[in-house]
């Protein structure tokens, strides 16, 4: 057996293990892209040397040089400045429909985990519906029924991603109210307030921080993909999803119109996902 | 006979799906404020006359009671009757026959090339000591992180007007199809390759694997023999899941490279809220998946003989 897991351990070090060192790098990059993007939200007129919405028509589609890092626009407006400024909105939105998502995930969740068996069957059955409209597809036929807009958009986003969610808190909320230590509880006489208080919420809860990072970038990438359809805030808001919804006509004679906005929104999802899977192994191990 | 009992259970399940679909998008709208009517003659800024607004409650049962209009609707749909597009006027069931049959050649084609890529690069990150944790990472974020729109927007500028050697539009040829399905196959490709190469990395530490090895078959060999057949369960099991998001993605690419197809039909009956389009196009959509789901059942069956004794 011995010799089993020291060939297992052998294999296995060529992989995901292979160093922490390795994966450690990776993680202080994405902390620091995100620190940049807070900061980029928090305080965009230290970092932008334009205003985001100047118009400047001499300076129309000019390609990216050191004047302007990432080119301008159809109005001479500075991308890399409207980017810097389209980071707070950008980011809110994510976050916004991440709430929404994980919020409705957890009252799925903990109907179906706590509710009995016929709650149990009927978020199931819901969620087995949800799931056969995957990705945009709920979310497009929300803003069907409810509008497009900003507001619309944020909400379908977090309805489409809360079934995914509802189904791992359901997961977590089974397993721990099968655990020997609710068991304990029962048997030392706790009331059912009380077991729910002290011991269901709280670890039915921890996966919510790992899914709330992971998600902002995940919520981040689909608004955007949204609001490049034409379905979100419209141009010229220096948002990422308006930039690349206006940057879409000029594709291929302005390419860094749509570029630079979605590499910001790569960097957002690689950064969230980074840190979730970081805290994910820690929550594991 | 447990055959059929599966097909039938299968069957029900798909009824139920398309059932609910119907239902939470019928009520979904009379929930919202807005008359269906006015959406008929072209949204609220078509200033339509109370006339013709009266003539379409009539036309489309609309003056009848909720329940009646919902059975009716149901019964439209028991008989293949999808109902005509507002914005188009033409049956619902003639518009998906026209466009599913491009998105399915491009889904299918995706799902294909997804496949292979992560089945190259789980295989290579086996092999391969050094590579393999650079690779497994990547592999993650990529999938994770590349959104459809900007991938496309990377192949076009890179292949389309730099190097010219693929268009950047839908020209109805089949150099059109490559940019399309690229941009649809790499992120899918980085999550299966990730889903992949751990189900291989459990395969090659698993003790067959071990008394393989020590019965003088080689990496390559325990790779090929053992390990690749382990890959493509999960590869499997995710393949109906795949396929609902490639039906997604291919919202975005259509829209991008122009080309007909159930994404960019979807995409419009939303902007024009075209609620018997968006329906129907839901309601196909929901219907692939179920059936794909099940295939994919039977596939990870025949792939792995320990499914079907559970």
């Amino acid at each position: 057996m011995t010799l089993l897991d020291s060939t297992r351990s052998r294999i296995r070090n060529r992989g995901a293990h292979n160093g922490n060192r390795r994966v450690g790098a990776v993680e202080f990059i994405a902390a620091a892209v995100a620190l940049f993007l807070l900061a980029a939200a928090l305080f965009p007129s230290w970092l932008a040397p334009y205003q985001p919405l100047a118009i400047n028509p001499a300076d129309a589609f000019q390609a990216p040089s050191p004047d302007h890092w990432f080119g301008t626009d159809e109005s001479g407006r500075d991308i890399y400045s409207r980017v810097i400024f389209g980071a707070r909105e950008s980011l809110l939105i994510g976050a916004a429909a991440t709430a929404i998502g994980v919020g409705l995930a957890l009252v799925l969740g903990a109907l179906a985990g706590l509710g009995g068996r016929l709650l149990d069957f009927g978020v199931g059955r819901l969620l087995e519906v949800l799931f056969a409209l995957p990705g945009l597809l709920l979310a497009l036929v929300f803003i069907a029924i409810a509008g497009p807009g900003v507001v619309t958009t944020t909400v379908a986003v977090g309805l489409s991603t809360a079934p995914g969610y509802a189904r791992i808190i359901r997961g977590q909320i089974i397993q721990v109210r099968s655990s020997a230590m609710v068991e304990a509880a029962v048997v030392l006489g706790r009331s059912r307030a009380q077991v729910l208080r002290r011991h269901l919420l709280p670890n039915a809860l921890a996966p919510v921080f790992v899914i709330g990072t992971l998600g902002v970038g995940q919520a981040v990438v689909w608004a955007a993909s949204l609001s490049f359809l034409g379905l979100g805030e419209p141009p010229p808001a220096a948002e990422w999803g308006a930039m690349l919804s206006a940057g879409r006509t000029y594709l291929t004679t302005a390419w860094w119109m749509t570029f630079f906005p979605g590499l910001f929104i790569v960097l957002t999802a690689a950064a969230s996902t980074v840190l979730g899977r970081g805290l994910q192994r820690r929550a594991v191990s | 006979m447990a055959a059929a009992r599966w097909l039938l259970f299968k069957a029900l399940g798909a009824v139920f799906v398309l059932w609910a679909v119907t239902t939470l998008i019928f009520f979904g709208i009379r929930m919202i404020p807005g008359d269906p009517a006015e959406a008929i003659l072209g949204g609220p800024g078509s200033q339509a006359s109370a006339e013709a607004l009266a003539q379409v409650r009539a036309d489309y049962g609309l003056d009848e009671p909720l329940l009646v209009q919902y059975f009716m609707q149901l019964g439209r749909l028991l008989q293949g009757d999808l109902g005509d597009s507002y914005s188009m006027q033409v049956p619902v069931s003639s518009l998906l026959a026209e466009q599913l049959p491009p998105t399915l050649v491009l889904a299918f084609l995706a799902l294909v090339l997804a496949w292979v890529v992560a089945l190259a690069l789980a295989s290579w990150s086996m092999l391969s000591g050094r590579g393999a944790a650079v690779i497994s990472s990547g592999l993650e974020i990529a999938g994770a992180a590349v959104p459809h729109f900007w991938l496309a927007t990377v192949l076009i500028v890179v292949f389309s007007v730099n190097l010219g050697w693929l268009p950047p539009v839908n020209t109805g040829g089949v150099d059109g199809l490559v940019l399309p399905v690229v941009t649809l196959a790499l992120p899918l490709a980085g999550f299966l390759g990730q889903v992949m190469r751990e189900s291989m990395l459990n395969a090659a530490t698993s003790p067959f694997a071990l008394s393989a090895r020590f019965r003088g078959e080689t990496e390559r060999g325990v790779l090929f023999r053992h390990s690749l057949r382990h890959a493509a369960i999960p590869g499997i099991a995710l393949s109906g899941w795949a396929f609902g998001s490639l039906i997604s993605g291919a919202v975005v690419v259509e829209t991008i490279f122009a080309r007909p197809g159930l994404g960019r039909t979807l995409l419009r009956a939303v902007t024009d809220r075209d609620i018997p389009l968006v329906t129907g196009v839901a309601l196909v959509a929901a219907l692939a998946y179920v059936v794909v789901m099940a295939l994919s059942d039977i596939a990870e069956r025949l792939a792995d003989p320990r499914v079907a004794k559970r």
